[in-house]
């Protein structure tokens, strides 16, 4: 059976798969973004907090997916098996570069606009909220988008702990040995990859101050 | 608050020429970047600058002049000494309120790349919660006062604008709550020579039209007695001369002779 064979026999199970897939990135990327561009924020005015917050981030970064799979599994609450601990592990993957590109955005804002704004008499949240935040918006962007493609591929990991998604097919498939049924999982996978970096990118050189 | 002009009093004495209270006064300030800094950046300033004056700061880099202007709307705190700003040590102002009061025009002009010209010029009067109209009215106003037209720039970028135009912009910018003083650090410095010359010229209609205190930091000895009412020249963190422009020309002082000498080096190769 070829690709063309299964996909087409399979096209409405492939079809949720996706959607499944989707709705993992979504979710995790919006609490990975409601966590990660806060505390990016805060650091900027806690300096002293910064090494501390990238390097937890960091150390979750360099695990390896399915060994941090593997940690969470057994903890209560957020472990076990199935959607909840896979999002968990996807938010910690998601965070480093939001947090890191957040971070690094707003701080990064030439130093004579910073002068001028507190020398106009703008107060700290002020210079933050009107001053740094939108000119750090394409690199949070840029953040969010690295965070994207990573959580996608990390996605397909999150089968194997029972999350579903497009990796079901690829593990199915390979416990089969069928190239098939591989790529009935990993083509889509790769094309909302590619696709996701394309429009976020779009998007990240609409809103480019220059 | 009146200073007592009448009998004792000389005058010929430059003091008593104001009847009223300097805008700003250094009294012995000292600024140390750390507390046990054997070297200060600034030393024993003492100074008064009047409404209506403009002080040029002459001095080379590092004799401090910039720091002079950052103690005044406390981007930097001053160790010791008095500083008064309308009266009121700094220490007392918050230190929001003071900018807001204060002018400030930098080199680099610091405009806001993510916002408008219009949004821009009309940054303080909105922080200042003036209504609207007035804030629309003051931002025609102050574009006009800079020789720029209101309407046509209003929703262009600084991006989009030249280095003179963007200066012209950061002058209106700090002009616009209309504050008592003005600090300008090297405002003509980026410029090329002719468009300097023609805000140097546009800056001494200005100075005259808006009489505020004007303290303009500059290394061209040219360019202070040009602008200045009262030229201050720092060295090392000391002010170790003040003159008018014209008595600063026959100052015996070595390191006034010196600017002078290099000023005129300048004008002699090309002759």
């Amino acid at each position: 059976m070829n690709v063309w064979q299964f996909v087409s026999s399979h096209r409405i199970d492939i079809l949720a798969a996706t959607r499944e897939h989707l709705i993992l990135v979504l979710i995790s990327m919006g609490i990975a973004v409601a966590i990660g561009i806060p505390i990016g924020m805060t650091l900027v005015s806690r300096p002293y907090l910064r090494s501390a917050a990238l390097a937890v981030a960091s150390v979750f970064q360099t695990i390896p997916s399915l060994a941090l799979f593997g940690f969470l599994i057994p903890l209560p609450l957020i472990g076990g098996i199935g959607t909840r601990t896979a999002i968990v592990a996807l938010v910690l993957y998601a965070l480093l570069p939001i947090l890191r590109n957040t971070y690094v955005g707003l701080t990064g804002v030439d130093p004579a606009i910073l002068e001028a704004a507190e020398a106009m008499g703008m107060t700290e949240d002020q210079i933050l909220f009107r001053v740094r935040l939108p000119l750090a918006t394409s690199f949070i962007l840029a953040g969010i988008r690295t965070a994207t493609v990573i959580t996608i591929g990390v996605a397909t990991i999150a089968a194997a702990i029972g999350a579903g998604g497009l990796g079901t097919f690829i593990f199915r498939g390979v416990a089969m040995v069928s190239n098939a049924v591989i790529l009935a999982g990993a083509i889509p996978a790769a094309l909302l990859a590619l696709l996701a970096d394309f429009l976020l990118g779009l998007l990240e050189r609409r809103l480019r101050v220059a | 608050m009146l200073t007592p002009v009448g009998e004792g009093v000389n005058r010929n004495d430059c003091e008593s020429f104001y009847v009223t209270e300097p805008s700003i006064e250094f009294r012995h300030v000292e600024y140390r970047i750390a507390i046990r800094d054997p070297r200060p950046i600034l030393s024993d300033v003492s100074l008064k600058i009047h409404q209506g004056e403009t002080i040029t700061l002459l001095g080379r880099s590092g004799s401090g002049k910039t720091t002079m202007l950052k103690l005044i709307n406390r981007l930097r705190n001053h160790t010791s000494g008095d500083l008064l700003v309308e009266g009121l040590r700094v220490k007392d102002w918050n230190p929001i309120q003071l900018r807001r009061r204060i002018g400030y025009v930098i080199q680099e002009v610091g405009l806001f790349p993510h916002l408008t010209i219009q949004e821009n010029v009309s940054l303080v009067p909105g922080l200042e919660d003036w209504l609207a109209e007035d804030i629309a009215t003051r931002y025609v106003e102050v574009m006009q006062l800079v020789g720029l037209n209101a309407k046509e720039y209003a929703n262009r970028f600084p991006r989009e604008l030249s280095g003179g135009q963007r200066q012209r912009v950061g002058v209106a910018r700090a002009l616009a709550a209309d504050p008592a003083i003005l600090l300008m650090d090297e405002p003509f410095g980026a410029l090329d020579p002719v468009t300097r010359a023609e805000l140097q010229r546009e800056f001494l209609a200005l100075a005259r039209k808006v009489s505020k205190a004007i303290v303009l930091v500059t290394h061209d000895v040219r360019e202070a007695l040009l602008l200045g009412t009262r030229v201050v020249l720092l060295d090392a963190g000391r002010i170790i001369a003040e003159a008018s422009p014209r008595e600063f020309l026959r100052l015996d002082q070595p390191v006034a002779r010196e600017f002078i000498a290099a000023s005129e080096l300048v004008l002699g190769a090309a002759k």
